[in-house]
């Protein structure tokens, strides 16, 4: 999930607009679009009508499906915190800091986003066991990061740091220091600065990431996959779905991918909203 | 996630006034350090650890198995067929959204991101949907004897959607900031169309093209939730390398998983060295 693109109209030359090929590539654009996205989303939504409603409703709402949905957006929720806070801080330190080792730093952060979400899950899911190189440290004061509840909040917590760096950076580095010089200059110490001019001009972004990382956090599967261990205590929406659609339980898997779908589209909404707020602070 | 190409930056010189002191940012950069390190850098190094705690052997072992070896090919193929057909689309919405007004464009905007926003594994059922033995279209399929699901096209269809807007999100905002002035000179200098979008349209956005289509690339083979419920995990046969490092996972294997994961790993440290080349070389060239 992205931040939406401009459909802002081009100036004045609507009527005259002398390049060719607008029917062809317009029309091939809606032929594949169709035929990848918009049949297969409307080939779901018209199955759902061809199931009794009471049937389905039954299978979205039962207690193991609440219990998915829960720890799904419960893990999603205490992941995308972790970015907020995490990933403003890495943000901050890489474009208001000069230090040894930057450049690799910043090119870190990309790391969870260019990994296979498999070989994530593998990983962490061996760092965090007993024997494992954290576990071996952690497992003896009661923290236990695999095949728990806490593992599936890290392997999120992973997949979903690029989201909230990578949101944040760009606007930081645009932010306008007069203002902080402004606050200095009428007597303003450096930690009343932070904490009244930049921080509240920040925090729309910071919302932005947060809910960027938690949107990417709700439908991630394959790192989950690994780290969950396929307990029922640790069993999340989009797990539970691939398991009754692998017991052919075809009403069952439609149920909890309508549920899951209603979560990111109403989410993707809330996000736009949140979005065009968080621009208005943008520009002085 | 941004996809875009980020701006450069300047490094600008503060004023004391608005810096923090030098403790408190060294404390700042020792925990960004430190998360990073043990969160992002240590995962990294670990799969190469476990993949030769048992030294050279079972690692070769692993990866040359007659098996990995057609997850490998089949990971490419996938690849070879979705990344291409993803780039065409890429450019052609690119061409008719920047360079265009026509009613809709929103509409148009919301939809080709919409596959961002749905979870891998729904994006996997659908197709099972359409084209599974009890799909919509299951039944015509048996007839002619035509298989999609647990087979190459329902693994290509599923990673077409995963990586729908890969491209076209790259392009489109780099189009729309160039305008079309450049290819409008072109037209009245007598080039046709095609020239026009080959020597001048192509050109100009080759470095964002390019970035789009790494990142494309790693996620169509670095794939997993959308592939696996379409796959039917025939070892040899429907297996990416992804659902590869799962199989011996579950084989309870202590080395052979991690093993196949380098293969993995290998593919996420080139893109993000081809990322950080393309990044400088449009750098430089702004």
């Amino acid at each position: 999930m992205l931040p939406p693109l401009e459909s802002a109209p081009l100036e004045g030359r609507a009527a005259s607009n002398p390049l060719p090929g607008l029917k062809f590539t317009l029309g091939f654009t809606v032929f594949y679009l169709s035929i990848i996205v918009l049949l297969p989303v409307a080939a779901l939504v018209l199955r759902s009508f061809h199931l009794s409603w009471s049937e389905l409703w039954a299978l979205a709402t039962n207690e193991r499906a609440l219990a998915a949905y829960e720890l799904s957006l419960g893990a999603s929720l205490a992941a995308a915190l972790i970015n907020a806070v995490f990933g403003s801080l890495l943000a901050w330190v890489l474009v208001r800091y000069r230090f040894p080792g930057r450049r690799l730093l910043d090119g870190l952060i990309d790391f969870p986003f260019a990994l296979p979400t498999a070989v994530a899950g593998l990983t962490l899911a061996n760092l965090f066991a007993d024997h494992g190189w954290l576990g071996q440290f952690l497992a003896p004061i009661g923290i236990r990061g695999a095949f728990t509840r806490l593992g599936v909040v890290i392997a999120l917590t992973f997949v979903g740091l690029p989201f909230a760096v990578r949101t944040l950076q760009p606007v930081l580095e645009n932010l306008d220091r007069g203002v902080e010089e402004a606050a200095a200059c009428l007597g303003a110490s450096r930690f009343r600065t932070f904490v009244s001019v930049i921080a509240p001009t920040l925090f729309p972004t910071v919302l932005t990431g947060f809910g960027l990382s938690f949107a990417r956090a709700l439908g991630e599967y394959g790192s989950i996959k690994f780290i969950s261990g396929n307990l029922p205590w640790t069993e999340i929406a989009p797990v539970l779905m691939v398991m009754r659609l692998d017991q052919y339980d075809y009403t069952g898997a439609i149920a909890v991918a309508l549920v899951l779908m209603l979560f990111s589209f109403a989410l993707l909404f809330t996000l736009n909203w949140v979005q065009g707020w968080a621009s208005k602070f943008q520009q002085p | 996630m941004n996809l875009s190409l980020p701006a450069p930056s300047q490094a600008r010189a503060a004023p004391s006034s608005i810096r923090e002191s030098a403790a408190v940012k060294w404390l700042l950069i020792a925990l960004a350090g430190g998360f990073a390190a043990l969160f992002l850098l240590l995962p990294l190094i670990n799969v190469f650890a476990q993949a030769f705690s048992g030294g050279w052997a079972p690692y070769w072992k692993a990866v040359t198995d007659k098996d990995t070896g057609s997850a490998i090919r089949l990971t490419f193929l996938v690849a070879a067929i979705s990344v291409p057909l993803n780039v065409i689309f890429g450019l052609a919405s690119a061409w008719a959204i920047a360079k265009f007004d026509f009613r809709g464009k929103a509409v148009l905007l919301t939809f080709i991101d919409l596959p961002f926003s749905v979870s891998p594994v729904v994006a996997g059922l659908l197709f099972v949907l359409l084209f599974g033995a009890n799909g919509l279209f299951g039944g015509w399929l048996a007839a002619h004897h035509v298989k999609i699901i647990f087979a190459l096209p329902g693994l290509v269809l599923a990673t077409i959607f995963v990586t729908f807007p890969y491209v076209a999100r790259e392009l489109i905002p780099i189009m729309q900031d160039q305008g079309s002035e450049q290819e409008e000179a072109a037209l009245t200098l007598g080039a046709n169309g095609w020239q026009t979008f080959w020597r001048v349209t192509v050109p100009s956005v080759k470095w964002g093209l390019l970035y789009g289509i790494i990142l494309c690339n790693s996620r169509a083979m670095g794939e997993f939730g959308a592939v696996e419920v379409v796959s039917g995990h025939i070892a040899g046969q429907t297996d990416t390398l992804p659902l590869r490092v799962d199989k011996l996972y579950n084989e309870f294997d202590p080395v052979a998983p991690f093993a196949v994961a380098t293969l993995l790993a290998f593919l996420a440290l080139a893109t993000l060295c081809v990322k950080l080349f393309l990044e400088w070389k449009s750098r430089d060239e702004s």
